[in-house]
């Protein structure tokens, strides 16, 4: 639907590296982008009108120009702003020096606190505490009932004197259950309250009072990560209404950006703590704000690629294999030694998993097997010299005793030379018409020529990975010579 | 006319008779946010960042924006008061359409209504509020327990079912197929001579295939005896972008013919559904705006613009 944040950079970023130096222009039409990314992503409006500024003042600054890559160096400052507001190095758990330790929830109705309930419970059960879960919800139908289930799949005894459905007092409720946690020696008790707007005068009295019973040690704002705009003003009526020490988000396992993260954290100024990822117990995990701004920008951790990619990637062979190409004399070994380079920069699912736009993969790529590289290793490793400088005299002998030595078929030795055959094909091609990165390795470029590319849609690649993809119709981002990103 | 009443002498064969059903005041539910701001033809930058802030989407936002320019230019209008008519007329024009009403007027009966959606979005509670409405209206109505999944999800439609005075056909055993439920639903509402059934379905993110599959083969099973007539989507009335994405997946797995926008009665303004409506052709049905048995209503264009913009 939309395009990601990255190929847009890419393209702002595309006519900068003939300058060198960003000028203010060039930063305001980054920051245009980044903006519409972190509106996309549901961050909401006045965090991103002040994270934008906040940008643009370091972007001007020294830092930037003098940068040996100045465009890199914005998304760096991106990266780090983000991650600052959400919350820097992860926090833990606050807990009482004299136990029991009250952990309070509270959230918007269907945010997911019971469910959270029961996963906090078996988290802290893991670690040896003993919870005590609170039946406090005494206005949903049936949530008393839920948290009875969810403390029995879990193995925490529910204290519930209510039955709920609109009748009783969760203030009372939450009051004896201390009572009832000290006596019975529980070290940690979790209180679900019932959902309630933000707006709601009568309700968040309520929750005050709740909290004023229990005393928490930490008030956990609970919060659908696909929450819009809206975000913020929840997040506001939370603080101000009950007083929160944290938050957890929930439903991560969805594909929203969760640009909630950021408007809670930073219009509220207290930390994620937790992570929530789905409907089984154990599907919960602390929060990452790294691995969040990754997922706001959807951009991947492309830095940490472009580094990889830089070390890994030698630019002198890099352009004796252009050479080759040019000249028609590209040799099995040199197939070979192009997948070598690749298998340098680390395990191709991880490496896809920063890619920018990789998103889209991630299906394919659970179905790609990283094998393939060494399988293909094997068989290139059991031909001749001459069988690898000249593919063309393997006749059926010939394939048959590279099968044998390589622990294959013969079907897959077909293969492998079919691809090879294609890949030579494809490069020959590009290396007249312009060439958009060393063929079958479509994140790097490194060819001599000037050109743009026109890149090949039909093409069978000599990257098992991207071959995967094309087969089931997909691209991987195309960026333009000369450079990983279009970011030197 | 939103719906069909039977009179007590009609057999089931003979098409209900029409009941409206009382307006409910959603000016009141929408806090206005754009009543606060000042409309000025050179300097529309607030009115984008208003809609901006109301979940309509950046382009979305920006296409208002110039078409408000457009047709005031045609117009000559220029003064604040003569915008915001223009603002209110273009918003309603943009979200009324002819088929928000339930589509009850199958010539099988009963009709079936399937209720889909992610986690948490309300879909229990809507079906609750949705049943009573249609029995204080002289339905008999059937509720299938479908979703075998969440914990007292079951429970928590019985007492739905209770209040509303539906009948409810619940999985026999611990986490059951909810396929085979929804089919033991569709078979007693048959058996039962139900005028209507609703089936209530787990809570699902849409990036789950499987989980998404299951809601087409539940669908599949009910076609086996009776037409789906209704398949209503619940979005909570906070969700942002990814509420496109939503409609978008469960569209194609179950062929969504209508939404339903919950919570309506807290402060966000669910202007997500103005590009849902626009780019996946599907009409807004129904509203929730609160937890009571009666907090339900049907989608009123006009009522959801006054309530954004303040009286015009």
């Amino acid at each position: 639907m939309f395009g990601n944040l990255s190929d847009r950079l890419v393209e702002t970023f595309k006519n900068l590296r003939s300058k060198g130096k960003l000028t203010e222009a060039d930063i305001d039409g980054t920051l245009r982008e980044i903006r519409r990314a972190l509106l996309e992503a549901d961050v909401a409006l006045e965090v991103v009108k002040s994270f934008i500024a906040a940008i643009r003042e370091r972007a001007l600054g020294d830092e930037v120009s003098k940068a040996l890559n100045p465009a890199q160096q914005v998304v760096q400052i991106v990266q780090e702003e983000l991650v600052n507001i959400l919350g820097g190095a992860q926090r833990k758990l606050q807990f009482a020096k004299n136990p029991p330790t009250v952990i309070m929830l509270a959230g918007l109705q269907g945010s997911g606190k019971t469910t959270l309930a029961g996963k906090l419970a078996k988290w802290l059960k893991d670690q040896g505490q003993t919870p005590l879960l609170v039946a406090a919800d005494l206005q949903r139908p049936n949530a008393v009932n839920q948290l009875q289930v969810v403390g029995e799949r879990v193995g925490v005894p529910v204290f519930a004197p209510e039955a709920g459905n609109g009748s009783g007092n969760p203030v009372s409720v939450a009051k004896d259950s201390i009572k009832e946690a000290t006596k019975k020696q529980f070290s940690v008790v979790i209180v679900d309250t019932a959902g309630r707007l933000g707006i709601d005068e009568e309700l968040m009295k309520q929750a005050r009072d709740i909290a004023k019973a229990v005393d928490p040690d930490e008030t956990l704002f609970v919060i659908d990560s696909m929450i819009g705009q809206d975000a913020a003003n929840v997040a506001k009526a939370f603080e101000e209404g009950v007083g929160i020490t944290g938050v957890v988000l929930t439903k991560l396992d969805g594909d929203s950006r969760g640009g909630a993260a950021l408007s809670v954290a930073k219009v509220t100024g207290k930390p994620i703590i937790f992570a929530s990822t789905g409907e089984a117990m154990d599907a919960f995990e602390p929060f990452y704000p790294d691995r969040m701004a990754s997922r706001i920008l959807d951009m991947g951790d492309i830095l940490t690629l472009i580094e990889q990619t830089q070390k890994a990637f030698d630019e002198e062979r890099a352009s004796v294999l252009a050479e080759k190409m040019a000249k028609d004399a590209f040799t099995l070994e040199d197939f070979l030694e192009q997948m070598n380079q690749l298998k340098k920069m680390g395990s191709i699912k991880s490496m896809l998993g920063m890619i920018p736009g990789a998103n889209k993969l991630k299906g394919q790529l659970e179905n790609f097997d990283e094998q393939e590289i060494t399988r293909t290793e094997a068989i290139i490793q059991s031909m001749t010299p001459a069988e690898r400088k000249d593919p063309k005299i393997l006749n059926g002998s010939r394939r048959l005793r590279i099968a044998k030595g390589s622990g294959m078929t013969v079907t897959d030795v077909n293969g492998l030379v079919n691809r090879f055959e294609q890949a030579a094909k494809m490069m020959k091609t590009m290396s007249r018409g312009g060439n958009p990165g060393i063929p079958g390795m479509p994140m790097m470029g490194a060819g001599p020529s000037k050109q743009k590319a026109q890149p090949k849609k039909k093409s069978k690649s000599g990257n098992p990975a991207k071959r995967a993809a094309e087969e089931q119709g997909l691209t991987l981002p195309k960026p333009d010579s000369g450079s990983a990103f279009g970011l030197n | 006319m939103f719906w069909r009443k039977k009179s007590k002498a009609d057999s089931a064969e003979t098409p209900l008779e029409a009941v409206e059903l009382p307006k409910r005041n959603l000016t009141k539910s929408i806090k206005s946010v754009f009543s606060r701001i000042k409309f000025d033809l050179d300097d529309l930058i607030t009115l984008e960042d208003t809609l901006i802030q109301s979940d309509f989407g950046v382009d979305a936002a920006a296409a208002i924006v110039d078409d408000l320019k457009s047709r005031a230019k045609r117009a000559s209008a220029s003064s604040e008061a003569q915008l915001r008519a223009i603002l209110s007329e273009l918003l309603v024009e943009r979200l009324a359409r002819a088929d928000t009403e339930l589509n009850l007027n199958s010539e099988v009966q009963p009709y079936v209504i399937l209720v889909v959606g992610v986690n948490g979005a309300g879909k229990t509670t809507t079906i609750g509020k949705l049943a009573n409405y249609l029995i204080q209206g002289g339905a008999k109505v059937t509720l299938g327990a479908a979703d075998t999944f969440r914990a007292a999800a079951v429970e928590q439609l019985a007492t739905w079912a209770t209040r509303s005075g539906a009948e409810i056909v619940r999985p026999k055993t611990e986490g059951q197929d909810p396929a085979s439920v929804a089919f033991e639903t569709v078979e007693t509402a048959i058996a039962n001579q139900s005028d209507i059934v609703i089936i209530d379905t787990a809570g699902r993110l849409q990036n789950k295939q499987g989980l998404m599959d299951e809601l087409g083969k539940i669908r599949r099973i009910i076609e086996k005896k009776l037409v789906v007539n209704e398949v209503l989507l619940v979005l909570d009335a906070t969700t942002g972008q990814n509420a496109l994405t939503q409609a978008t997946a469960f569209t194609e797995v179950a062929q969504v013919t209508g939404l339903v926008l919950t919570k309506l009665d807290g402060s966000a303004k669910g202007g997500i559904v103005y590009s849902i409506q626009r780019e996946l052709d599907i009409p807004v049905k129904l509203i929730g705006v609160g937890e009571g048995i009666d907090d339900f209503g049907f989608f009123d264009p006009e009522d959801f613009v006054t309530g954004l913009l303040g009286e015009v």
